[in-house]
């Protein structure tokens, strides 16, 4: 319950706080909505010198349309997602997946940029944002830096974020007017982290595929993407067999740890299943 | 190793002033420097909500927020909702309809219901369910703080409500 003593610093613009990440270096970390750090703080699995607050960087929030783009700030808190009338119209698979993370008051403060930052495989932003194909800002002393989520995370609490760089905005291509999506996620209860969950989004076209994306949460190291499953759909029609066929191919690239949740067998049937319901589920959203 | 911060924050309306450790949790400075034990601890896992309080417009685990972040900010706990020695609505219908036993709790159910009702005054049992699934219960199974949440609704709408607890029967309907 009680973290170590730490250093407390509140910058007020951007910069202030990359000059402080890069003074302090490793001893320092960065608060966000401050409930996946100040949980492992309390715990003492993270000792960190320095705590560098973005609380008030007020250029680090909202939710806008920019061209063919939704742009988020890094430091949107999650209720403020499943609250955007823009998101609800235009990218409904984030308010979707929004919803099923944490609870009300977790959704208060905890944000998009610090679910994706922290790299825990549990957290659903990750396998959503590979889903939207969305690309993510990363600010650094030296500029910014534009990056693909497909291939941001690099194993358990890991990503390609520098240490002394900052993720400022997530950009969303906004999906195509009659795009389906879904995210389909089995978790004990609510508020908990997914045993497995996957991530849909879908367009169909004179009664085929023609895009599509499945990710996949809590399966493997990181989140990831079932290329092979998306592979074996596209120009091809969604029946059945074809989502059987996807399902497979998508738990052929679990990897899952074992714990409370199941065993590895368990989750990766469970990884399959949640491919196949997102994919139906997706599939009845989408204009065909 | 590291210096203590004067923290000024709105406690209920009123100024409050603090002197703290960046490390110290808002939940320990309400409870052991403002001495609001209304807000408790359930859990060191952020999970149970008994700790609730309204922070700047927001339901918020004080748990999990450091004091040193209160800086500027309105903070409401359950000490806060009676106005005038009136109870609110939502106090009111945890009474009349049986929404607590142990009442550990309830000053984390009440805040964050209060929330609730201000952002949506006529949820149904689902959206009550879960909008209020951030905090934990052991006694009552929840079926009863539904229907409290629905009673304070009902009554925060004007609309009628049927008082028939002893403690409230005397001055009320």
């Amino acid at each position: 319950m009680i973290p170590r003593p730490f250093e407390y610093h509140v910058p007020r613009t951007l910069s202030d706080a990359i000059g402080l990440l890069n003074e302090h270096g490793d001893s320092a970390k960065l608060l966000a909505g401050g409930h996946s750090l100040l949980p492992m703080m309390k715990l003492r699995f993270a000792e960190p010198d320095h705590l560098i607050d973005l609380g008030k960087l007020t250029e680090l929030k909202g939710i806008r349309e920019a061209g063919k783009e939704i742009r988020i700030g890094s430091m949107t808190t999650e209720n403020e997602l499943i609250w955007s009338t823009l998101l609800q119209t235009r990218c409904p698979l984030v308010v979707e997946g929004a919803r099923q993370i944490s609870d009300p008051q977790v959704r208060y403060r905890g944000t998009i940029g610090g679910d994706i930052s922290h790299g825990d495989p549990g957290n659903d932003h990750p396998a959503l944002m590979i889903a939207l194909n969305a690309v993510f800002v990363l600010q650094g002393e030296h500029g910014e830096r534009v990056v693909p989520a497909d291939g941001f995370f690099l194993g358990t609490y890991m990503t390609t974020l520098d240490p002394g760089e900052i993720m400022t905005e997530i950009r969303i291509p906004i999906p195509e007017a009659g795009a389906g999506s879904c995210y389909a996620k089995l978790k004990r209860k609510t508020g908990d982290f997914a045993t497995a969950a996957a991530a849909v989004t879908l367009r169909m076209s004179g009664g085929t595929v023609s895009d599509v994306r499945i990710a996949l949460t809590n399966v493997a190291q990181t989140a990831v993407r079932a290329t092979d499953a998306e592979q074996a759909l596209r120009g091809k029609p969604l029946d059945e067999s074809a989502i059987a066929e996807a399902a497979r191919l998508a738990m052929a690239v679990c990897d899952p740890v074992a714990d409370l949740r199941g065993d590895v067998e368990y989750k990766t049937a469970m990884a399959g299943e949640m491919t196949r319901r997102a994919l139906a589920t997706a599939y009845s959203r989408a204009a065909h | 190793m590291s210096k203590k911060i004067m923290v000024s924050f709105r406690l209920n309306g009123k100024e409050t002033d603090v002197v703290v450790e960046p490390r110290e949790l808002l939940i320990h400075t309400l409870r052991e420097k403002c001495l609001h034990t209304g807000p408790h601890i359930g859990c060191e896992t952020s999970h149970c909500g008994a700790c609730t309080v309204d922070f700047d417009g927001m339901s918020v685990k004080s748990c999990t927020m450091l004091t040193v972040q209160a800086e500027g900010a309105e903070v409401l706990t359950v000490e806060g909702l009676a106005q005038g020695g009136e109870l609110h609505a939502l106090q009111e219908g945890f009474m009349q309809e049986h929404g607590l036993q142990c009442g550990f709790c309830t000053p984390g159910m009440l805040m964050r219901a209060s929330r609730l009702l201000q952002e949506n005054p006529d949820p149904d049992e689902e959206e009550i369910r879960y909008w209020m699934a951030g905090n934990l219960c052991r006694c009552t199974g929840y079926q009863n703080i539904v229907k409290a949440v629905q009673y304070a609704a009902r009554k925060l709408r004007g609309e009628a409500v049927e008082t028939s607890h002893p403690l409230m029967t005397a001055d009320t309907h």
